[in-house]
This record gives structure tokens, sequence and C-alpha cells, in this order.
């Protein structure tokens, strides 16, 4: 977590854009979640829990990033977690905006 | 919502639907005869994997999604079939990073792999200045490296790799290898000597001495954040804190080797049929080996401390390396030959007889043959040799964890 958290921004994720996975980054699920690799940063990140997994994988298909976490089932409460792992994400390139449809 | 996950380095152990990391030894076949080479190398072996074959176990990796390969050897590059497979496994989704003593690392290549995505280079050097290095590289090492480096800094290759091996002869030169690095815009990667392999030869006479061990300790945490070191030194976290890094052994979980002939071994350290899982050419392939093989399954279970147990280092540097037991001739429930505590040095003075590494390539002609204890030379070896050899696992993989609470 450290070393994300290093070079995280001050600007907090917004999580009301609209989202989508680099189109560099390879998705691999694991029992735990999933491991995430980027083959322009050659950069892994492991994402360690099954519902943050889906709320990566639908961010291309949902309005937001809030969307895509209530489709996932993640409890409002639980919201701010979320939001801190998908800036991490984008922090590392991992994910970027994408143009609203 | 659920209850807590088992942390990340619990999860690892219980093994991963494919590696996170592979060494892929391609040849044992070497231009140089390292004393301390963990894979024995020097002479190609006549039953090394095709072209064809090749091509198949990358096949294999992309369905696996196995995101990228450290390449090895012996000196891969050597291999005729070398560039073509590196375009095979970057045009599939299988990054490559290659380790190299330099030979073939021209100002052409370095231009055309300037111009590459996906492919990085690790240079192997193990002493900041020629006599150190050369003592165990070999005559003429040094400046096979550094030509391969000055080549590549011309081309504009930034972030290459140095990779030094740790021995009780280069520790004292960390700040002149950092300088060597900052100098080619380089990036500085240093990994624990092992008894494997030749290795198993020199390990007396070159790994740390204690106090060496300690000093390691405190300038990693002074510069881990700049320093690669391919988790291998997690047995010196009993030390204090933790070093960056997963701080666990990979062996068969997240880590393997595939050999030049397609044996594939728990790790790049532990060349030797006690950890031979099987073979790519067997009828279900790589992903068969790391599915189904029964020593990684026995690896994936939780292991036993035995004697560590009730050390409160224990917790952090979980017994140390198996592969630096095992040819030391240590149980592999019990400390590191190297551990921090000193319980290592006691256990050696018990120890059983070590296994001998095997097989075994090297040069017939070298000088340093496994299995001829002798010491290190100190003055130039008179034969060629030098090899880009040290492999390894979790190789310049810096984890961010992700998880929501």
């Amino acid at each position: 977590m450290a070393c994300a958290a290093s070079t995280e921004p001050a600007a907090p994720f917004d999580l009301d854009a609209p989202w989508q996975l680099d189109a560099q980054v390879r998705v691999r699920p694991e029992a735990f979640g999933a491991l995430l690799y980027h083959f322009g940063t050659r950069r892994l990140s492991f994402l360690k829990s099954p519902a943050l997994l889906a709320v990566v994988r639908s961010l291309a298909t949902q309005a937001s990033a809030r969307a895509a976490c209530t489709a996932a089932g993640v409890p409002p409460g639980e919201l701010p977690h979320y939001a801190r792992a998908l800036q991490t994400l984008a922090a590392s390139q991992m994910i970027r905006q994408r143009e609203a449809a | 919502m659920s209850a807590e996950p088992l942390p990340l380095t619990e999860q690892f152990q219980q093994g991963l639907a494919a590696p996170i990391c592979l060494t892929w030894e391609l040849t044992y076949a070497c231009n140089l005869s390292c004393v301390h080479c963990l894979s024995s190398s020097g002479r190609r072996d006549p039953q090394e994997l095709t072209t064809a074959e090749c091509r198949a176990v990358i096949d294999e990796l992309q369905r696996m999604q196995v995101f990228y390969v450290n390449i090895g050897g012996g000196e891969p590059t050597v291999r005729p079939d070398f560039w073509e497979l590196v375009d095979y496994a970057t045009g599939h989704d299988v990054g490559v990073k290659f380790s190299t003593n330099g030979v073939k690392i021209t100002s052409d290549v370095a231009r055309r792999l300037a111009g590459r995505d996906y492919v990085d280079v690790q240079i192997s050097l193990d002493g900041a200045t020629p006599e150190v290095n050369d003592a165990v590289r070999g005559p003429g090492s040094y400046e096979l490296a550094l030509r391969a480096m000055r080549n590549l800094a011309a081309a504009g290759f930034a972030g290459f790799k140095i990779s030094v091996v740790m021995t009780r002869h280069n520790v004292g030169q960390l700040e002149k290898f950092k300088a060597i690095a900052d100098r080619f815009g380089a990036q500085l990667r240093i990994t624990r000597l092992r008894p494997s392999g030749r290795g198993a030869d020199v390990w007396d006479e070159l790994h740390l001495r204690p106090g060496q061990q300690r000093e390691l300790y405190d300038w990693l945490v002074a510069h881990g954040a700049d320093v690669l070191t391919g988790d291998s030194f997690f047995h010196l976290s009993g030390y204090g804190g933790a070093l960056p890094g997963l701080n666990l052994c990979g062996a068969g979980r997240v880590v393997c080797l595939i050999d030049p002939v397609g044996d594939v071994y728990a790790c790049p350290f532990a060349i030797h049929p006690s950890f031979l899982a099987g073979n790519v050419r067997d009828p279900g392939g790589f992903a068969g080996v790391w599915r189904r093989s029964e020593l990684f399954a026995r690896l994936r279970r939780p292991q036993a401390g035995g004697a560590c147990e009730s050390c409160p280092a224990f917790g952090s540097c979980r017994g140390g390396c198996m592969a630096a037991k095992f040819f030391t001739g240590l149980p592999l429930d019990g400390p590191d030959p190297e551990c921090v505590k000193g319980h290592g040095e006691r256990s050696l003075a018990a120890a059983a007889a070590a296994p001998r590494p095997s097989p075994d390539h090297s040069h017939r002609t070298a000088s340093h043959r496994a299995g001829e204890r002798r010491p290190v030379p100190l003055t130039l070896l008179a034969r060629p040799p030098v090899t880009a050899c040290n492999a390894n696992p979790l190789a310049g993989f810096a984890p961010g964890a992700l998880s929501p609470p």
C-alpha cells in the first residue's frame, strides 16, 4: 500500500465519472480476486476481493464508477474504501477516465 | 460485506492459477563460467527445447495469462533463435525480461532493443570494479558487461537493470554499483548468493558474513525504494521491519523455473531432482505440471516451521530460503543457513552432508566444475566463462496490493 500511496495525487477519486481499464492492462482472475498487469508500465497490482474485480470489470459498461460499485453490490457505507482502491488504480494508470457515452 | 480476506501472502502460499513470475532458462550454453552459476551452465544440452517447442510453451503461457517471463540461462542470447523467441513472446502477450552477460548487446542490438515495448534487459555484474567482478565471472567479463551498458545507454534504452549477486567481496561496493546504475540511467538490482549449482562449491567462501548481512539490511532499508531485490533477502527481515516485497518463499506457489530441456522446477535456485515437478513435454504440458504436480501440491499446503516456530522472527522471515537450506544440508523446516539470529550456523555445524546440485552442464575444461570444492580464485582465472545465470523470482516487481476495507 505504501508504495502505491506515495504516487497518489491529492485529488479524490471521481466516483461519478465514467472509467475503464487501460487498453494495455490484462486481468487474470484468482481465488482471492485478481491480478492486473500493465504491459506499458510493467506493473502488477492485486485486487484483493472478488467484489473489487467485479467493479473493475464493469467500469467500461457502467455510466460511472459509482454505478459499477452499485451493480457489484457494494453497500453505500463501503464506497469510500472502493473509491480509495480505484484511486490507487488510477494513479498507477491501470484505469483511466473515458469519454461519457 | 464478507469476512476479512486472508492476507495476500497467505493466499499466495496456497498457490495461484498460474505463476506470477516464471523464470525460463533457455539454454545451458554459456560463453562464461561464473563460479557461482545457479544452473551449473556451460555446455548446451542436446535435449534442449526446439524453437517449435519453445513457441508451444509461449502459447501455453499466453493461455494461462503469465504476463511476463524472466529469460536466463546459460547465456540465452547465444541461442540462434533467441530474438525470434523474444518477438514471438511479446507478440503473444508475454512480456520478456532477459538476463545476459552482455556478449550479444552490440550497438545495433541495443538500438533494436530500445525500440521495443515489452522487452527489458538485465545485465549481470558481480563487482563494481574489474578485479572483484572478474574473480567471480571470469576475465574480461566486466568489460563485456560495461560495453553492453554503454551501448544500451547510447541507444536510449532507459531503465535497464544491472543485476548483482551479493558476495562478501562486493557488498562493500553498494554505493559504487549505485553510481554505475545512475551513470547509465539504469536500475540496480541486487540478489542473494545461493548455494545452488556451482554456487554450492563457493558458498562457504563467498556468502556474506553476519556483520555484512546487517550492513546490507540497513542499506536496503535506506535505499529500498530505488533498488530491486527480486524479494531475495526476506531472510534478513528478522533484523527488524520487513523489506519491500512479498517476503515469502514463492517456490511452486507463485514462482517456478522451466529449464532448457523443459524440466519444471519449484524455483530457479532448486535445480535438483528433489524439486523437479515435471516436464513441459509431458502430455499435460506446462499447465498440467503447474496444476497437478504432487510436489507443487505439497509446497502449497501449510508448511511446518519446525525448530523456527518458537522464534519471534519466524513471522517475518518464515524460516528463509528452501534452496539455501537444502543445498547446505539443513532440514527444510529449520533455520536458513544465514539466519540473522545465528541459528543457521549452529545447525550447519550439525548438518548432514549437503546434497550435490545436479545436473551439471559446466564446461568440461573449466577450472571450477561443480563437485570440486576449491577456494575462489582471488587472481584472474585462466579460463574464458562468465554468465547471466542469476535468474530470479518476483524480479522487478513492486506489488501494490489493493483491498477495499
